[in-house]
């Protein structure tokens, strides 16, 4: 067993090298420009393209004419909420999104209400999730567009995405919805699931970084977004660029991949997840779970150490790779975003650690990490005067801290 | 992030780790920061005359944080309460190299020692009425 061991699966994946392998002959062999329509280098190139699109589709239940190629969910998520606000706002002004949604959606809303648009953020609860009834009740006569995540990408709680799109569509508003986390993960399915608009990247199903998908619906309704970039008019007008032949060629398979493994892979990554989570709860006490038991990822484990700082603990598990927060928001000493809208409460929010495990995890990993993190736990309360506080039978929440920064 | 070596080795390896008995006459406690901005630190100092005879502590916080107050025991074993009352942030910053982002650490444990003498002094002050 190799340490540092992976333990940050939705920060990002791996290659899968039966991926890599699909993408070796695009770099020097097949290297044409998939939109060159006048000789076998351009054809081949489209061809790879066509086929990646299929695959594509096939993982979303969609029509490969319904897939847009993006540089990723960033991209995807600014072209969805930015090119649907522009087409659809000469009539209508208000978005409804949730505070537990990655930065790029709720930076993209905050951009957008300075253009004059209106955003109602829905607090989720306390297992991060939003309701229909609240999406229902949030809804107006001028209401463009719901944007609400799949998969949290910090707690992994699933948002009721069927019951929504329903709602959605019953009201003739679109939905979009960020599947980063939940594409390949979970079955998604975006006719059943009435989905109009969908984001998801490579990078997080074993495939490439730097390529992503945008999904838009071309029949009732037939969905239209504004081009946020001008050119060749690429991926019918919707996203102008060169295409990245290779990693569409990756992204395509990591698709394949993903649909044909889900099941056996969802069930192996959860017996692990759970092994994980059974050893450190048996060892150790005042370890709380955030986010849904019930409505998760079977990737994902989000536990919050009480009396234990996050980024402390990181430090002292340093043979795993594991995240306290969002990878994209712990560079800044705020606990994360969602955990607090989540109102989990700021001391447990700050002891927070997210375990996430996949496909090339094994069970011998996971014993590892999880005696280190026992091991860090115990030493580092040892150290706490929280913890102290508590076995003298201190209510924390009734103390008057001073000189707090 | 990444940590200077002596963040670490005050991390891996704290020194004065532990607790005196608050309600000792010659011991002084400090508590500061707060659960909510993810940093407590308590300190406490023995004193015998106007000497910090021993230290203690226990923090709840980064490894910064634990670092900077490792560090302010090992300072103040030994010195007066005057001169104890000298030590500033900024030294520590320098010691352990701390980032912008971190010197919030190092305020801490000022403040931390800080309010262990005043703790002390205040113990004093009323023993002294009390006689």
């Amino acid at each position: 067993m190799k340490t540092p061991i992976y333990l940050d699966y939705q920060a990002t994946t791996p290659l899968d090298p039966r991926v890599l392998e699909s993408m070796l002959p695009y770099f020097t062999q097949h290297f044409g420009n998939a939109a060159s329509r006048n000789h076998a280098f351009g054809w081949e190139a489209e061809k790879a393209v066509e086929n990646a699109r299929e695959q594509v589709a096939a993982l979303l239940g969609a029509s490969s004419k319904e897939i847009v190629f993006t540089s990723g969910s960033t991209e995807s998520i600014n072209l969805a909420l930015k090119g649907v606000a522009q087409m659809y706002g000469e009539t209508k002004k208000h978005i409804i999104t949730s505070q537990a949604e990655h930065k790029a959606v709720l930076d993209t809303c905050k951009h957008l209400e300075k253009e004059g648009f209106e955003v109602t953020y829905l607090a989720p609860d306390k297992q991060a999730r939003v309701s229909v009834e609240q999406v229902r009740a949030a809804m107006r006569a001028d209401t463009i567009l719901v944007a609400l995540i799949w998969a949290n990408n910090e707690v992994g709680t699933l948002n009721p995405v069927r019951e929504i799109g329903a709602l959605c569509h019953e009201r003739g508003v679109l939905f979009f919805t960020d599947a980063t986390q939940a594409a390949g993960k979970v079955p998604v399915d975006v006719e059943a699931d009435q989905v109009d608009l969908l984001c998801l990247s490579g990078h997080k199903i074993y495939g490439p970084k730097g390529v992503g998908v945008l999904y838009v619906r071309r029949r009732n309704p037939r969905v239209r977004v504004q081009a946020q970039m001008d050119g060749g008019g690429h991926e019918r007008g919707m996203r102008s660029g060169t295409l990245n032949v290779p990693g569409i060629v990756g992204l395509g398979k990591a698709c394949e991949l993903a649909r044909l493994e889900l099941t056996s892979e969802a069930q192996r990554s959860a017996a692990l997840r759970d092994r994980l989570e059974k050893r450190i709860t048996d060892a150790l006490d005042h370890v709380h779970l955030n986010g849904s038991r019930e409505h998760r990822l079977p990737n994902n484990l989000n536990l919050s150490f009480a009396f234990v700082e996050g980024e402390s603990l990181i430090m002292g598990i340093k043979d795993c790779a594991v995240s306290s927060g969002s990878a994209c928001t712990s560079a800044s000493l705020e606990p994360s975003h969602v955990l607090r809208a989540m109102n989990v409460g700021e001391d447990l929010a700050h002891s927070s650690i997210r375990f996430g495990v996949g496909r090339f995890t094994t069970s011998e990993e996971i014993d590892f990490a999880a005696d280190q993190v026992i091991g860090a736990v115990k030493r580092l309360r040892e150290l706490s005067p929280l913890y102290e506080m508590a076995q003298e039978g201190i209510d924390l929440s009734q103390v008057n801290w001073q000189g707090g920064h | 992030m990444a940590y200077s070596e002596k963040v670490l080795d005050h991390y891996n390896s704290p020194r004065n780790v532990g607790a005196l008995d608050k309600n000792s006459a010659n011991v002084g406690t400090g508590v500061v920061g707060a659960p909510e901005c993810g940093d407590v630190m308590k300190l406490q100092i023995q004193v015998e005359g106007d000497r910090i005879v021993d230290a203690k502590f226990k923090t709840f916080g980064c490894g910064s944080a634990i670092a900077s107050s490792s560090l302010a025991t090992e300072w103040i074993k030994g010195k007066t309460l005057d001169e104890a009352m000298t030590i500033r942030n900024t030294q520590i910053v320098e010691e352990l190299s701390l980032p912008p982002v971190k010197i919030h650490c190092s305020v801490l444990a000022e403040d931390a020692i800080k309010s262990a003498v005043a703790d002390f002094k205040a113990k004093r002050e009323s023993l002294k009425e009390g006689k």
